[in-house]
């Protein structure tokens, strides 16, 4: 199956469990993790996870929403972009 | 080379902070095959077609805003200026029961916006232009979602000021016929209309368009405003710079979604129109980018320079990202849409004849701002003549979607809610034009249109 990659953007406080949690959630929808970067910006904890969705069992719709009432609970922001979008803005 | 975390962060706050969306989809559809004498059937074919392309509009944006996590804020259709529908239809209502019809096609389809109840009169006006633009008071004002245009001036027509003299009654009656003069806000008056154009209330689908076109506006005047704010010293080159690069990166995205949703409808992809549009929303302002280059306010000396700094930054990135730039292209300055604007207009820095001059370096034109409600005809017409010559003697787009706000005197506001948001009325020469605009007649083509 061709890939379908997204980043998963985690925004907010640092604490524990952030990316326990969020790759938890991946795995149970079989999307496949292959990259993670974080970063405290201006106080701001900034976690993105590369992920390749094309196998998710809940659809891409399905997976946004789950990600982002898990960001929600811990009180957190979670945005999901479309990658190849990201290389379209960033790159010539 | 791999994505780094600030640049997918940068895209994150775009959307969570700065308001960056896709403005509006807008898919062209040809109707020029459904014209028929019998205007009840010429009317229900096209409430048809409209509402079965406006369902699939609304559902594969959906999808796509979903697959591309690219907020989609309104859907709309432009259709073929529908006075070329009613060419053969006797019945002089024809006009206003098509204009229900649409309006029932937009509602039942969930379509934000329809445009193109409208004609292109800028030589001359055909029986059914002018029936056309008699219905337009009521036709407005009996629909919600739909918007009519004129296209009156054209640099290689001229301008006819037949025409724009008759506009100047219409009008009246178009804000007589409806509360706050709502219809007036779902009307512009153009020279040099482009048919391709996705925005409200100008779009429609033009003579030299397919069946189907799907066309895109971008916004980001929130973008652009927080990336000037971050850069409060730098010179204006390097202003012209950042700015660039950014409409780049939206306008690249923007273009994304037009490709992948033509796919999805199975037509063509038309043009992404890089206008910045702004909202009443805190920050997603034109006005805002202006006073962060260094204004006290909008009105002040320096802001039509800005204003061409700004618009040319905009072509520059835009052009470079997308092959196929169209529609208007330039940055809206619309009064009541913007709270810089507003604030500017009700503070005193900005009056009408400084706006009219920003308008010289910016596309759309005079933008839903309002003028008092006993403002005559004949002032009306003079206003938007002296719009529409900007654009035939600089060969570019002007409009004019002016409201004479009714009971309303300068100084009071109207009014509108949502999207529209609130215009005050600002002071119009009460000097009279009144004998060169009954002169009637056709502004002859500048001589610059003589280009063979």
């Amino acid at each position: 199956m061709e890939k379908e990659r997204v980043f998963v953007v985690v925004i907010g406080a640092d604490q524990k469990g952030i990316i326990a949690r969020i790759s938890t959630l991946l795995f149970e929808n079989g999307a496949n993790i292959e990259d993670v970067q974080q970063k405290v910006m201006d106080g701001t904890f900034v976690m993105t996870m590369l992920a390749d969705v094309s196998g998710a069992k809940v659809g891409l719709a399905g997976l946004r929403k789950a990600l982002e009432e898990c960001g929600a609970a811990m009180g957190l922001t979670v945005m999901v972009h479309n990658e190849a979008v990201i290389k379209a803005m960033h790159r010539v | 080379m791999t994505i780094g975390l600030e640049e997918v962060f940068e895209t994150s706050g775009m959307i969570l902070f700065n308001h960056f969306d896709i403005r509006a989809v807008t898919l062209g559809v040809n109707l020029k095959d459904l014209a028929h004498p019998d205007h009840l059937r010429l009317a229900e074919a096209c409430r048809q077609r409209l509402s079965d392309w406006g369902g699939r509009l609304v559902r594969e944006a959906g999808e796509v805003s979903q697959a591309l996590g690219i907020p989609i804020v309104n859907k709309r259709i432009s259709i073929t200026p529908a006075a070329w529908l009613i060419e053969p239809c006797p019945e002089p209502r024809a006009a206003v029961v098509l204009a229900q019809a649409l309006d029932a096609a937009a509602a039942s389809a969930g379509i934000d916006f329809i445009g193109g109840f409208g004609a292109l009169v800028q030589k001359s006006a055909t029986a059914a232009d002018r029936r056309l633009m008699e219905s337009l008071p009521q036709a407005l004002a009996t629909t919600s979602r739909l918007c009519g245009f004129l296209n009156l001036a054209s640099t290689s027509a001229g301008i006819n000021m037949d025409a724009i003299a008759r506009l100047g009654h219409i009008l009246k009656d178009m804000a007589g016929a409806s509360e706050n003069a709502l219809a007036c806000a779902k009307f512009v008056a153009f020279a040099n209309a482009p048919e391709d154009n996705p925005f409200m209330a100008g779009a429609f689908h033009g003579a030299g368009e397919g069946d189907c076109a799907l066309n895109v506006g971008i916004s980001g005047p929130g973008v652009v405003r927080a990336v000037v704010e971050r850069h409060p010293d730098c010179d204006l080159t390097m202003l012209s710079e950042i700015i660039r690069r950014t409409v780049f990166k939206i306008t690249r995205a923007g273009e994304m979604v037009g490709r992948e949703l033509a796919k999805r409808l199975g037509v063509e992809f038309g043009v992404v129109d890089i206008s910045l549009a702004p909202t009443t929303a805190v920050g997603d302002s034109v006005g805002r980018i202006l006073v962060a280059m260094g204004l006290e306010q909008v009105g002040a000396p320096g802001t039509t320079a800005a204003l061409a700094l700004l618009i040319d930054a905009v072509k520059r990135g835009g052009a470079m990202a997308s092959g196929h730039v169209g529609g208007l292209s330039g940055t809206f300055i619309p009064v009541s849409e913007d709270l810089a604007m507003i604030e500017a207009v009700e503070s005193g820095a900005l009056n009408l004849e400084k706006l009219e001059a920003m308008t010289a370096v910016c596309s759309v034109g005079l933008d839903m701002f309002a003028v008092p409600g006993d403002t005559p005809a004949h002032a009306l017409a003079g206003l938007i003549a002296d719009e529409l010559a900007i654009g035939v003697a600089n060969h570019k787009t002007t409009g004019v979607r002016v409201i004479p706000a009714p009971g309303k005197q300068a100084g009071d506001s109207v009014d509108f809610g949502g999207l529209l948001g609130r215009a005050p009325v600002m002071r119009l020469n009460t000097f009279s034009g009144e004998k060169f605009i009954t002169r009637g007649g056709r502004l002859p083509a500048p001589v610059l249109a003589l280009k063979n």
